[in-house]
């Protein structure tokens, strides 16, 4: 279990044989079957995610319902209008917001500094290493009912470590909190072993001279390690974000929204419009406005981040 | 003249607040990654009566498997088992079979038109929220009656496993130099031959690896199988453990716990078999690009 040495390696000697994008000798002979060996895949794609995308879109232009036996009819920007002047969706919107940057966040730093202290030469790294790699492979079913045991008010170990009986999952006050503490933990490995990967990038020899220069180690990280995994960093934290607000099994099995819509995120909100009220369209429309607000949100991040580079 | 060569007695110290640091540092870490999947384990081999006393703690008095039998008495987890193992199987085994071919093509022409709308799709599918793709999916399926079967789920987690399936694989074909096959076929072999007879046994292992990870992705899956299974004796096993959550009592936290071990176990296994390649394949992406 201690796989982080090795990664990346093989793949840059990958890249270096792929840099000259094939030998001319490859390129003819399946210039025609290339064609073939794409179908296989090229087929379900278009016909299965592709389509149905397109699909989706145009279904929050109508008044689709499940069940309904009359034919479905456009309808114009009319979902659109009523979502405008939904207060629970709204809110359900707010709550996604500040659910996916209280969770992103702190897991960006979290995992900046296990992957500082991994890249280290540390007794134990071989048990972090191994206990970091947990939470990505189990089910997320699972990793919500493990919280939901450590937070449970009568036998959970929380409540007996602190000596309270609160219950953190039911209680309005508290229950986004503990949600975002799972958020968490559920996904700082995936963050952890990309930047520990972008630290593989790092130039020693940068940051040995720096420190013979009587550089301290902030320092160091801020004029070495930062700028070189800059790129890598900034991709993960912009992906994190991105799987956090569409995160959907999780707060489902821990608090299935509630209480009080305190932890119904859009993902909780859309899918019980859709499939316990059976409002398709309007459903399809909520996702049309969550595509569309986390792609302006993130390409302004990105301008600013251009503006930065320049300056 | 020995403090030319040594460093200075204050930067020998700090340097060694500093490893203190790092390692309580890392203690945080341990014990945050930790308890909750100490906590889990802990549950899972404690009686009800146990847990149910006043003060329960990490090590159960009187470890018992129990719960265990428990488990598979209140639900179908063996059928529920063999289901998930029929989709993962299934979704994995066909995912890399379509997606070999056209990863190559992507990794070999990466400059064609098709490769570059292939890697956009990629990216750009990372990004959609599930609700919208799962409505329509769920009235195209339903058209094709394939609504509440297996075989629905396998073709979603087809689909659905094929953006990082292309995106190892490519990764995987890059690491073959075009210059062998080359070789081979020069040497009288057909372009095919030297396909099947070069690059196939090299690509092998990464395609192992793939087929794994697409395994354990819908091993874990939840949300396609909440929504596209309805009868029970269909369903997988993420969507059967979360019938044991209700307002449970502290009689069943015990083989909701094994139970929920018991899920992860075939993935955790899966994954420390595959890990160092996952981190390496997904890597290829995350660094390069």
């Amino acid at each position: 279990m201690t796989p982080m040495t090795a990664t990346a390696r093989p793949d840059r000697r990958a890249g270096a044989g792929a840099s000259g994008g094939g030998a001319p000798g490859v390129r003819r002979v399946t210039g025609h079957g290339a064609w073939f060996l794409v179908l296989p895949a090229l087929i379900p794609i278009l016909l299965l995610s592709v389509g149905p995308l397109l699909y989706g879109i145009a279904l929050a232009f109508t008044d689709a319902q499940s069940g309904r036996t009359e034919p479905t009819e456009w309808i114009g920007l009319l979902n659109f209008q009523d979502l405008a002047q939904d207060t629970l969706f709204w809110e359900s919107f707010r709550i996604g917001l500040l659910w996916a940057v209280a969770v992103s966040v702190p897991q960006f730093v979290l995992a900046l500094g296990l992957a500082l202290l991994l890249n280290q030469n540390l007794r134990f790294r071989w048990l972090a290493r191994a206990l970091a790699i947990v939470p990505w492979a189990m089910p997320e079913v699972v990793v919500g009912i493990m919280w939901r045991l450590v937070y449970h008010p009568e036998a959970g170990i929380l409540g007996e470590t602190l000596g309270t009986q609160r219950d953190w999952l039911g209680s309005l006050g508290t229950a986004l909190p503990a949600v975002v503490v799972v958020g968490i933990w559920a996904r700082l490995p995936q963050v952890t072993v990309v930047l520990l990967a972008g630290l593989s990038n790092v130039p020693r020899e940068l940051h040995e001279a720096a420190a013979m220069d009587g550089a301290g180690a902030w320092r160091r990280f801020r004029t070495v390690t930062w700028p070189a995994i800059r790129p890598v960093a900034l991709a993960i934290g912009a992906l994190s974000f991105i799987w956090n607000i569409n995160s959907f099994a999780l707060v489902y099995v821990l608090t299935g929204g509630g209480p009080g819509g305190r932890t119904r995120l859009p993902m909780l909100f859309a899918y019980e419009e859709a499939f316990r009220y059976g409002q398709f369209g309007y459903a399809a429309a909520m996702g049309c406005v969550l595509v569309a607000v986390v792609s302006v949100l993130l390409a302004v991040q990105l301008v600013g981040r251009l503006r930065g580079d320049d300056r | 003249m020995t403090t030319a060569s040594r460093p200075p007695r204050g930067l020998l110290v700090r340097r060694r607040a500093a490893r203190t640091g790092q390692y309580l540092a890392l203690l945080g870490y341990l014990v945050f990654l930790g308890f909750p999947l100490l906590w889990l384990v802990s549950t899972a081999f404690t009686s009800p009566r146990e847990l149910a006393g006043l003060h329960p703690g990490w090590i159960p008095d009187h470890p018992t498997l129990d719960n265990f039998r428990q488990a598979f008495d209140e639900q179908p987890l063996l059928r529920a088992g063999a289901n998930s193992l029929l989709a993962a199987l299934a979704a994995a085994v066909i995912a890399v079979v379509i997606a070999t071919p056209m990863a190559y093509v992507m990794a070999r022409h990466h400059r064609s038109p098709l490769s570059r709308a292939a890697t956009g799709w990629v990216v750009v599918s990372q990004a959609f929220p599930f609700v919208l793709v799962i409505i329509p999916l769920f009235l195209v399926l339903k058209n094709l009656r394939l609504i509440d079967s297996l075989g629905g789920l396998i073709l979603v987690y087809v689909v659905w496993s094929l953006p990082f399936a292309l995106w190892m694989l490519a990764g995987y074909v890059r690491a073959v130099p075009p210059e062998l096959e080359e070789a081979a076929a020069v040497d009288g072999a057909g372009r095919l031959r030297a396909l099947v007879s070069v690059t196939m046994p090299l690509l092998a292992p990464g395609i192992v690896a793939t087929a794994l990870f697409a395994f354990i992705n819908a091993w874990n899956e939840f949300f396609f199988a909440l929504v596209l299974l309805k009868s029970p004796e269909k369903q997988t096993m993420p969507v059967i453990l979360t019938h044991f959550i209700g307002a449970e009592g502290v009689a069943d936290l015990g083989p909701l716990a094994a139970a929920s071990l018991l899920a992860t176990l075939p993935s955790l296994v899966l994954f420390a078999v595959i890990q160092r390649r996952i981190t390496s394949g997904t890597l290829a992406g995350a660094v390069k690009h």
